[in-house]
């Protein structure tokens, strides 16, 4: 069992990251769960999502409380939430930043989700949109396949732009 | 191809392909996404149902009532106070001999005010006549709505039917999704008591004290009925589609020493506690109640039981654990948990057991009671 948790904050569309997540896994032949936490969310509040892989029929329904992964998509959250809570030793974090952060004792990637989404015109309302680049960088990562990541997102969305920005992050990403 | 689906999209998915002439309801949360799901079906012309958006969850249940007497298909969804504030209406459903099919998405009653999941709400409408099922999983969200429909319409049956899904836990969670074309499965409905105006007749008049038990009498000997009939709807269901379900899931019983027994997602997660007791050389097993009315004979014979309440009895105890020891001389550890969305993880289940002592109750996070 593979146990993500997504940061980000109400609107940026972390709960859809972690349904575009689960639904490419599952193309990819796995089982996935995705989850919000439900607590008093509103626009612009930090919140996060879950997300299960396995390879075997999923039965747990409570949190996630040592992940194996973190997803960050608003660095801002940090100054309020301690992302690294919990995260397994051997864990990783997948942050949006156009600059590597340090995580102390964790491994992490950076990729400018917000940076592509902007030179993509991926924007709605004025915010650019996180949720579609970011399956790019879970490619790039290994952890779902670039097809499965285009199928999950056109299931989701018509606007192509949305499958540009996740190849534009997988091509732009280093890892 | 494969999907993805909260439980709350399952049920209106499963509601869109069933067809019903009328669906009236009011929205609350957990359960919003499933009216607003069937609206949205309703006015893109992919479900040809009449909506009714009605002012209370009284109202709701009234117009259903009023829509299946004219032999029409119906449904309705609600949560919580909007189910208690149906209860008058519930009974009069389960009274008339109306097949409907209600979704209630369990969830805490105030105050204070709680939006997470608890049974409480729907074990509070225990003795109304309703059939009531709980479900673990997106997929058996969709399975069982499918089949509620099928068992409530029957003949032998013509009783409502209430599909439950734990708040939040079930009702949002994403999961994958099969559908199936239900064709067949789901034969138009014929109620033989529908009004007809052609043949005038009087309903639910003024019954004496000779006649009223007999009407009473007659929901109950079709409730005892309805044990056969969904045996049937299930395995039918198994053949056609490929999935099985059953009153209980059981999971390592046969050599169990202990078995925990709890209804919705802390059922399933029960499993993974009996793998890892497992584990611990702990003979352990799980049985997930799925169908409470009618509530099915269980062999327990020489177990020793653990019971997990998301519910209570003010004064009496867990309501399931109730009912098991009205029924077993086997002896019960209580577990009172996950009461209002309280984080029950499989670890914890694994320690309820463990730590179990029978013939006691249990407050999961209250340790002055233990």
């Amino acid at each position: 069992m593979f146990e993500i948790r997504i940061h980000s904050r109400g609107g940026q569309g972390g709960v859809t990251a972690a349904r575009l997540f689960a639904l490419a896994a599952i193309h990819d032949g796995k089982y996935a769960t995705a989850c919000p936490f439900y607590g008093a969310e509103r626009r612009g509040a930090p919140i996060v999502s879950f997300v299960r892989i396995d390879d075997r029929p999923i039965k747990i329904y409570s949190q996630i409380k040592k992940p194996d992964m973190v997803i960050v998509l608003d660095a801002s959250v940090m100054d309020v939430v301690d992302v690294l809570q919990g995260l397994k030793k051997s864990g990783k974090v997948l942050i949006n930043s156009a600059q590597p952060r340090e995580f102390a004792g964790f491994s992490s990637v950076h990729v400018d989700l917000t940076g592509i989404a902007l030179k993509e015109n991926l924007v709605v309302a004025g915010s650019p949109i996180l949720n579609t680049p970011v399956l790019g960088a879970l490619a790039k990562m290994g952890l779902i396949s670039v097809d499965s990541a285009r199928q999950a997102i056109r299931e989701m969305f018509s606007d192509e732009r949305n499958v540009k920005a996740a190849e534009a992050t997988y091509t732009e990403m280093r890892i | 191809m494969k999907k993805i689906a909260t439980g709350n999209k399952a049920v209106a998915e499963a509601v869109r392909q069933v067809t019903p002439g009328v669906v009236a309801a009011y929205p609350i949360t957990p359960q919003t996404e499933i009216v607003e799901q069937i609206a949205e079906f309703v006015s893109s012309g992919e479900l040809k149902s009449r909506y009714i958006a009605v002012e209370s969850e009284h109202s709701a249940m009234a117009a259903c009532i009023g829509a299946s007497i004219t032999g029409t298909r119906t449904f309705t969804a609600t949560s919580s106070h909007g189910l208690l504030y149906m209860h008058e209406m519930t009974n009069w459903a389960a009274g008339a001999r109306l097949p409907i099919v209600m979704a209630n998405v369990n969830r805490s009653l105030g105050p204070g005010w709680n939006i997470w999941a608890e049974h409480t709400d729907a074990l509070q409408e225990r003795d109304t006549g309703w059939l009531q099922v709980y479900v673990s999983s997106v997929q058996e969200a969709y399975d069982t709505t499918l089949m509620a429909f099928r068992i409530a319409e029957h003949n032998d049956v013509l009783l409502p039917v209430m599909v439950n899904l734990d708040g939040f836990t079930l009702s949002h969670i994403m999961q994958p999704l099969e559908t199936v074309e239900p064709g067949d499965f789901i034969p138009p409905l014929h109620l033989a008591h529908a009004i007809d105006v052609t043949k005038p007749a009087g309903y639910g008049g003024l019954t004496g004290p000779d006649q009223q038990f007999r009407f009473r009498w007659d929901i109950e000997r079709s409730m005892r009925d309805s044990v056969k009939i969904i045996e049937a709807t299930e395995k039918e269901f198994g053949s056609r589609f490929g999935r099985t379900y059953g009153f209980t899931e059981d999971y390592c019983c046969e050599d169990a020493d202990v078995i925990v027994i709890a209804m919705g997602t802390l059922g399933k997660e029960a499993e993974v506690a009996v793998d890892l007791l497992r584990r611990d050389g702990i003979k352990a097993g799980s049985m997930r109640l799925r169908w409470f009315r009618p509530f099915p004979k269980l062999n327990l014979k020489g177990k020793q039981v653990v019971v997990i309440d998301r519910d209570y009895s003010f004064g009496r105890g867990g309501i399931l654990a109730t009912e098991i020891m009205a029924q077993t001389k086997e002896s019960v550890f209580s577990v009172i948990a996950g009461i209002g969305g309280q984080e029950v993880t499989y670890n914890d289940i694994a320690d309820f057991v463990r730590n179990r002592r029978t013939g006691e109750e249990f407050w999961f996070g209250v340790n002055d009671h233990v």
